[in-house]
């Protein structure tokens, strides 16, 4: 027998805009269960946070969620749909059923990493991976980090290195100097943002911040070449952080059937997606950072508990945000230099080691998927998947489960079940 | 912090209570995790549990994504899979 679990409100995700819906729809008086697939509540940015430790923010919904109702189910990954809003999870290798009256998708983003010669050394990590290992107890102090990516994520990140004692010759930041300038512009309207964003390059001062400057190839484990698109200069590190911003984790709300248009799922003003009783709450909806994640996730949980009056007093609020979220994703859009990095020989499937020149007969993923295993392996497309939407062009593939790596039993859970 | 010991290729090394398997490899200069399918090794990229770039074998079992994994006493891992 397969365990089962009920609720009226079912959240996924327990990032910042899982935890704000799972408080709001407990406090509306239902019965409310949290997933996440990590071992604690947080996301991405509250990773390792709990109610004594990590920014004020943090720490209030940290303590708003341990006191409510609201149950956290964690290291529990949604795997698969078995029915309406009925979702097939593992948890420690056993499945686990949990079927609920509402659901709330709030599965967050991952970072998007461009291939590169090199891209594939030990010491070549994403920005926010670093972000993480370091919240996760890795140490990087005394190593010499150079950071080559882009988006608002290199600031905070950089502050987190130079506070952990690393060293950071440079952090460089591959949209053009115009770019980033008129969206610093355009940022009056919100002076809390400019003022975090000052008070983290503060953290580090004596590191050269660059514009229009990217990495074109990390070589051996220590150096990598960085171009402004004229000259190439060599930087010495042990560590090289390269990615190019966040991309929504869309796999569940594709699955569950939720339209999803330009990259980002469909949602009406009390977040409900194209499904009924399915809400979609944070970087799925767009991505737009901390506050708009978390006010999209208030705005879900209490339409999702059924206080929709509450939940529209709140629009005003997201809407002032997207403002912020539209002028943050046209300054840092990747620039198109980033795919003339790729050489014949640059691997871009990282899990089944398959090379661009592999891909050059197929006109679409699919076709490629047959013919190289490109985007088979574990990560399932995950990371290659939104490289080669850049690359190539190539629109995404349609999701297949089980969305996580699972073991047989677990799996075995997915067959039609006979009988009652 | 408390500190719990973890074995890693058969040397024990101590690791701090709440970090993960990989961090405290990194930590102890291991930055290979895996080797890939033409045997390149490969070390933690996202994370964050997406890119499975950081799969160890953990008490004996496969695939285990070593970002994902809170080290417990007595846990033994091995790279290079
Ligand atoms: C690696 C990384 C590091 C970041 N670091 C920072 C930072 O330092 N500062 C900053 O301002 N912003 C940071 N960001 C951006 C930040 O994530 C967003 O601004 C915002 O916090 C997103 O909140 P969210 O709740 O929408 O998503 P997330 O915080 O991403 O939470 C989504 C949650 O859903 C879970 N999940 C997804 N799919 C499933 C599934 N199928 N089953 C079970 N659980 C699932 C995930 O495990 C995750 O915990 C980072 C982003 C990334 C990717
Ligand atoms: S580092 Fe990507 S899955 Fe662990």
């Amino acid at each position: 027998m397969v365990e089962t679990l009920r609720a009226e409100v079912t959240v996924v995700g327990a990032g910042p805009a899982g935890i704000a819906a799972a408080c709001r729809a407990a406090e509306a008086g239902r019965r409310v269960l949290l997933l996440d697939e990590n071992p604690r509540a947080g996301g991405q940015i509250w990773r390792g946070a709990d109610r004594r430790r990590g920014s004020a923010v943090a720490r209030r919904w940290l303590a708003r969620l341990a006191d409510s109702s609201a149950r956290l189910v964690d290291t529990t990954a949604v795997v698969d749909l078995l029915g309406d809003r009925v979702l097939l999870t593992e948890r420690q290798g056993e499945a686990l059923v949990v079927e609920s009256e509402r659901l709330v998708i709030a599965s967050g983003a991952r970072e998007l990493f461009l291939p590169f010669p090199g891209w594939t050394l030990p010491n070549v990590l994403g920005v926010g991976g670093a972000q993480a290992l370091l919240k996760s107890g890795a140490s990087f102090r005394r190593r010499t980090v150079v950071i080559a990516g882009s988006g608002p994520l290199l600031l905070p990140v950089a502050a987190a290195l130079a506070g952990a004692g690393a060293r950071l010759p440079l952090v460089a930041e591959q949209a053009p100097h115009a770019r980033v300038r008129r969206f610093a512009l355009s940022c009056w309207r919100f002076p809390e943002k400019l003022l975090e964003a000052a008070r983290y390059r503060a953290a580090f001062l004596s590191t050269a911040l660059r514009t229009g400057v990217w990495a074109v190839a990390a070589r051996g484990v220590e150096a990598v070449a960085l171009t402004d698109g004229r000259r190439r200069r060599i930087e010495p590190c042990d560590f090289l952080l390269a990615s190019y911003g966040l991309v929504p984790n869309l796999e569940l709300p594709r699955l569950l059937g939720c339209a999803v248009a330009g990259e980002r799922v469909t949602v009406d003003d009390l977040q409900l997606t194209t499904v009924d009783n399915v809400y979609c709450a944070g970087e799925p909806t767009g991505i737009g950072g901390l506050e708009l994640a978390l006010v999209e996730g208030e705005i879900a949980g209490l339409a999702a508990g059924g206080a929709d009056r509450e939940a529209a007093a709140l629009i005003g609020r997201r809407r002032r945000l997207e403002r912020f979220q539209a002028a943050l994703n046209s300054a840092f859009a990747p620039r198109r230099e980033l795919a003339e990095r790729v050489e014949a020989e640059t691997t871009i499937c990282r899990c089944e080691d398959v090379v661009s020149r592999r891909l050059d007969p197929a006109g679409s993923l699919r076709q490629a998927k047959l013919a190289t295993r490109v985007g088979m392996g574990p990560c399932q497309g995950r990371v290659c998947g939104p490289a080669l939407v850049f690359l190539r062009g190539w629109e995404s593939d349609r999701v297949r489960p089980p969305l996580r790596v699972s073991t047989l039993g677990v799996l075995a859970s997915r067959k039609p079940q006979d009988g009652n | 912090m408390t500190r719990i010991p973890i074995v890693i290729d058969g040397q024990t090394v101590e690791a701090e209570r709440g970090s993960t398997v990989a961090a405290v490899l990194l930590d102890t200069g291991i930055w290979g995790f895996r080797s890939s399918v033409q045997n390149e090794p490969r070390g933690p990229v996202c994370g964050m549990g997406i890119c499975f770039e950081c799969r160890v074998t953990i008490d004996g079992v496969h695939h285990r994504r070593a970002c994902m994994e809170l080290c417990r006493a007595g846990m033994e891992i091995e790279t290079g899979g």
